[in-house]
């Protein structure tokens, strides 16, 4: 079974094929969605779980920490950013950075009880703490607004220095969310193909031996943990944008274990776009089998079964073995071969 | 010169002593070897010098630094390295890459999120040498899962000699190893003895006695004797227990 360990680090240049082809799916699908028969708001909220599932890999796949409970830094995201239009001030840059705050500060709260932890303890950690945030989200009614949520949080004004325009439609939304998950797509390419990653995959692999060699685990645990509850967070204070509300069922338990689903159904075990394809097939599943019959969730839940059994890296792991039985150029790309020859 | 000095460790797991009372005095630039009975505690006292269990008493210093209780990373760090028993590797990636994360070099880089690993030449040499000292150099490249059982006993070497150690500390180095296997392994422990100061637990008590300077031997968590391998030959507890036949 191949693991993300086979893909080596890459060279300075993070423009590859795949990356190519993903900022030109980018780029292009507000002209070919509609046509197609799909709508515009599919391409956002596509853009905006792309960069949750991202975020989320780096925890999941990278370091091997299952967290069952990442929907909690999602919906933190998006409460803070409606908070913080609804009681300080209509900003969207201050919404954003107060949706990456918050789910910062929380990450780093939770990060510092499971980060001793791993395997099922660390799973049940996570579920546990999910627990608590969406309970507190319900509960806490004078803030949050309990069920109902947060409603009627605006899309603001985009001010980049004497540059304001309005991003409240779909059409221009979709463009800012695309910019901000090309960002953080590079600054994640770039991590996890520095030390940093591969030390992350270290621990992935065997967390007794990373420690003997002299790293500080758990402090890369939790570091990790955070950054990845940052994304979630920024993904959240997104997807508020985009709803124009926030409420307790982003952070249910049901919504991390779909992000857990989107993962591994896309091989974000063996590759750092698995989270893409997984993203990708739930939404297109949802909305094309899903505009056929109610009970497509059966039939994503059948997928991910039968993907689960035959082929449990992914969609990715599929790839790469296709590719690897491809018997021309693309081989070398795969594998520590091409890198004998430089040693 | 003592490098590494342990003055009565004791440790409990519950109401079980597993070390009653552990001395032991390891001179710089010497191979000492721990031996004992199954169950006599010589792994959990490894475990204990190299952090994975904090003692319930006693003291360990190393180069005047006293260690009892540190955690493993920073043990690690002092330049106390140690392999396993039971092979401890990083078995999804390469064998280099194996040796490149135990480098002190590269460890110094851990938080680094911008640079590229492979690009580093110098890193990929460096590791290249290390490999080369156990005799791995060309499958630098193989994935270390695909790797024979004793070329994975000597990656697993390579690992600890990476972080450019003052000691290493080896548990069981032959254990599963055939003769022809024991007899490399056994040049290549005489080769490293040049450089590292060296504590090794073994059962193979032909192979103890030829490397040894010094050999304590560990029962009932306590050290019965310390001795050179000549003298316990002709020690009589030695000779009394099952140890003495090898002997």
């Amino acid at each position: 079974m191949i693991s993300l360990s086979d893909i080596p680090a890459r060279g300075g240049s993070p423009f590859t094929r795949s990356m190519g082809l993903f900022v030109l799916l980018l780029l292009t699908a507000p002209f070919w969605l509609e046509p197609i028969g799909l709508y515009q708001y599919l391409g956002m909220e596509i853009a905006i779980w792309i960069l949750f599932a991202l975020g989320f890999n780096l925890l999941f796949g990278y370091t091997g920490l299952h967290s069952f409970g990442h929907g909690a830094y999602l919906g933190i995201g998006a409460y803070a950013f409606g908070l913080f239009q609804q009681n300080i001030t209509i900003s969207l840059w201050g919404g954003l950075l107060a949706a990456i705050t918050a789910a910062t500060l929380a990450g780093a709260l939770v990060g510092a009880f499971v980060s001793h932890r791993r395997g099922i303890y660390f799973a049940l950690m996570t579920i546990a703490f999910g627990q608590v945030f969406w309970f507190a989200a319900i509960k806490l009614h004078s803030i949050t607004g309990g069920e109902d949520g947060l409603l009627g949080i605006p899309r603001p004004d985009l001010v980049f220095g004497p540059l304001k325009l309005d991003i409240s439609d779909n059409g221009a939304l979709y463009w800012f969310v695309t910019i901000v998950l090309l960002v953080a797509v590079l600054a994640l390419w770039r991590l996890v193909n520095a030390p940093f990653g591969r030390v992350l995959q270290a621990i992935r692999q065997n967390e007794t031996r990373a420690r003997f060699v002299g790293y500080n685990v758990w402090l890369i645990k939790w570091l990790t943990f955070v950054v990845s509850a940052a994304f979630a967070g920024l993904a959240g204070g997104l997807f508020a944008m985009a709803q124009e509300s926030a409420y307790p069922d982003v952070m249910s338990l049901h919504q991390s274990g779909l992000i857990v689903m989107m993962v591994l159904v896309g091989g974000g075990l063996v590759s750092f776009w698995g989270p893409v394809f997984g993203v990708l097939l739930y939404f297109i599943a949802r909305d094309i089998i899903g505009g056929l019959t109610e009970t497509w969730l059966l039939w994503f839940g059948l997928m991910f079964v039968i993907m689960v059994m035959v082929r449990p890296e992914g969609m990715a792991g599929l790839f790469h073995v296709l590719r690897a039985r491809l018997p021309l150029r693309s081989r070398k790309a795969v594998g520590p071969a091409a890198q004998a020859g430089r040693a | 010169m003592t490098l590494f000095k342990v003055e009565n460790i004791q440790k409990r797991f519950g109401s079980r002593v597993v070390l009653e009372n552990i001395s032991l005095s390891v001179e710089e630039g010497t191979v000492h070897g721990i031996m004992g009975p199954n169950g006599a505690g010589k792994t959990t006292c490894f475990h204990v010098l190299t952090g994975f269990y904090a003692p319930d008493a006693g003291r360990i210093t190393f180069e005047g630094h006293d260690i009892a209780g540190r955690k493993p990373h920073q043990i690690a760090r002092l330049g106390i390295s140690r392999s396993f028993q039971i092979m401890n590797l990083f078995d999804d990636t390469v064998v280099i890459e194996n040796v490149i994360l135990a480098l002190p070099e590269f460890r110094s880089r851990s938080f680094n999120v911008t640079q590229n690993v492979f690009d580093d030449t110098a890193l990929v040499d460096r590791a290249l040498e290390v490999l080369d000292q156990v005799g791995l150099a060309d499958r630098a490249w193989q994935k270390a899962a695909a790797l024979s059982y004793g070329n994975r006993r000597a990656l697993e070497i390579a690992v600890a000699l990476a972080a450019d150690p003052r000691i290493v500390f080896l548990d069981e180095p032959t254990s599963g190893l055939g003769a022809e296997a024991t007899r490399r392994l056994m040049d290549l422990i005489r080769s490293l003895r040049e450089t590292y100061t060296i504590v090794m637990i073994e059962h193979d008590m032909r192979f103890l006695f030829e490397l040894a300077d010094t050999i304590s031997v560990i029962h009932w968590g306590q050290v019965i004797a310390e001795d050179t391998p000549a003298a316990l030959r002709a020690n009589k507890w030695v000779a009394r227990s099952t140890l003495g036949d090898v002997a």
